[in-house]
């Protein structure tokens, strides 16, 4: 496989979130605005292209019997320095985000590159599955949130698009509204891979 | 045998070095996170209290457990500010700022955290609402929303907010009545 072809396999064909369903707590939790997604999709990438990288690095000295912890380990390292500097630099979006920044440590798309693939593939290869599959769950965050925020709140990114007369549809930026964006999109991606 | 040494020597090495990278992550980040935590506070504590010319947020005293913010003009305290809290409201904790003049009167407030429903109980978070608290003193207005018999108005959908809102500012006023010859007289700053 090519380096370019591992990237784009995480936005289209293995999209962790519309075709792989991976990570489901986050991106429900998450995706009030467009700007709540893409701060998560940045961070969870920043992981995973860390993790993916290190633990491809370290793949042939750590025994099997104890792969797990360290993989954990690698990304909870990784986690806390995430949390640790937005905390720091960017105050707003670590409110907005909260509680689910330290959650990154048990998203299983992170959990589940690392030893689906980074602990079976080169650095150079590890590397690209993490930045496209990032991007991959950056892109479907950044959807579902701007969906969610358009309908929810009449705006994107905070840019009024549907201007002052506009009633927002409350349920969509509330848990349900999670759920049936979610629920259409996929279906959208499942039709559109079929063709 | 050899095996278990082989697999504890690996998993402490790798948690030493995660060990050492985030100690040092977390003192080149201290400063700036000290730093954004009193930025924080300090606009928070702008937004309540009237102009003043000294860092309010070190100028504090604490009284039975509450931290009293003094903000002083001259070297004369011309107001109060203070946090209160309640844990009334539809989901998990509102934190609230209330500044006053030196004799009670309310100057503003400021919601500090909540996690009320988005779009109802999170209202609370509005100027509309913050407002109708300026100027009430403990004695000039009813404190219960207008459902209650009270000066306050509820949120249309959402009255369980607003009411622990104004149970929360009501107890902070209360607890600052108390003890305010305390608060006014025991600053640990020479005026």
């Amino acid at each position: 496989m090519s380096f370019s072809k591992e990237l784009v396999k995480g936005i289209w064909r293995e999209n962790p979130v519309f075709i792989l369903v991976l990570g489901m707590c986050p991106v429900l939790a998450v995706s009030t605005s467009a700007m709540n997604g893409l701060g998560m999709g940045v961070a969870a990438t920043f992981v995973l292209l860390c993790s993916n990288a290190v633990i491809s690095l370290i793949r042939s000295v750590v025994p099997d019997r104890v792969r797990i912890p360290v993989f954990i380990v690698v990304i909870a390292s990784f986690v806390t320095v995430v949390d640790l500097v937005m905390s720091g630099y960017f105050r707003s979006l670590h409110h907005s985000l909260g509680l689910f920044i330290p959650l990154i440590v048990v998203n299983c798309i992170i959990l589940g590159r690392a030893e689906a693939f980074a602990s079976k593939n080169s650095i150079f290869h590890s590397i690209a599955d993490g930045i496209g599959m990032g991007a991959g769950f950056t892109l479907a965050l950044v959807i579902l949130g701007s969906i969610r925020e358009l309908f929810g709140n009449g705006t994107i990114f905070n840019l009024p698009l549907l201007g002052a007369g506009y009633e927002p549809i409350l349920v969509m930026i509330l848990p349900p509204g999670a759920f049936l964006t979610l629920g259409l999109l996929t279906g959208v991606f499942a039709a559109l891979e079929k063709k | 045998m050899k095996e278990i040494i082989r697999l504890t020597v690996v998993l402490t090495f790798v948690c030493m070095v995660a060990g050492l990278i985030l100690s040092y992550v977390n003192s080149a980040t201290m400063e700036a996170r000290a730093y954004q935590d009193r930025l924080e506070l300090l606009n928070a504590l702008n937004m309540v209290l009237p102009e003043h010319d000294n860092e309010a947020d070190k100028d504090v005293v604490d009284v039975a457990g509450t931290t009293y913010y003094l903000a002083k003009k001259d070297g004369v305290i011309n107001g109060v500010a203070f946090k209160t809290s309640t844990e009334k409201g539809y989901s998990g904790l509102i934190e609230i700022i209330v500044g006053v003049e030196n004799d009670g009167k309310i100057i503003g407030i400021g919601i500090l955290s909540q996690k009320e429903t988005p779009g109802l109980g999170s209202k609370i978070d509005e100027g509309w609402f913050k407002d109708q608290y300026k100027g009430k003193t403990l004695e000039s207005a009813k404190w219960a929303v207008k459902k209650d018999g009270g000066d306050f108005d509820q949120i249309s959908g959402a009255t369980i907010s607003p009411r622990a809102v104004t149970g929360a500012v009501k107890d902070g006023l209360t607890m600052y009545a108390q003890n305010k010859v305390q608060i006014l007289g025991g600053s640990n700053v020479v005026q």
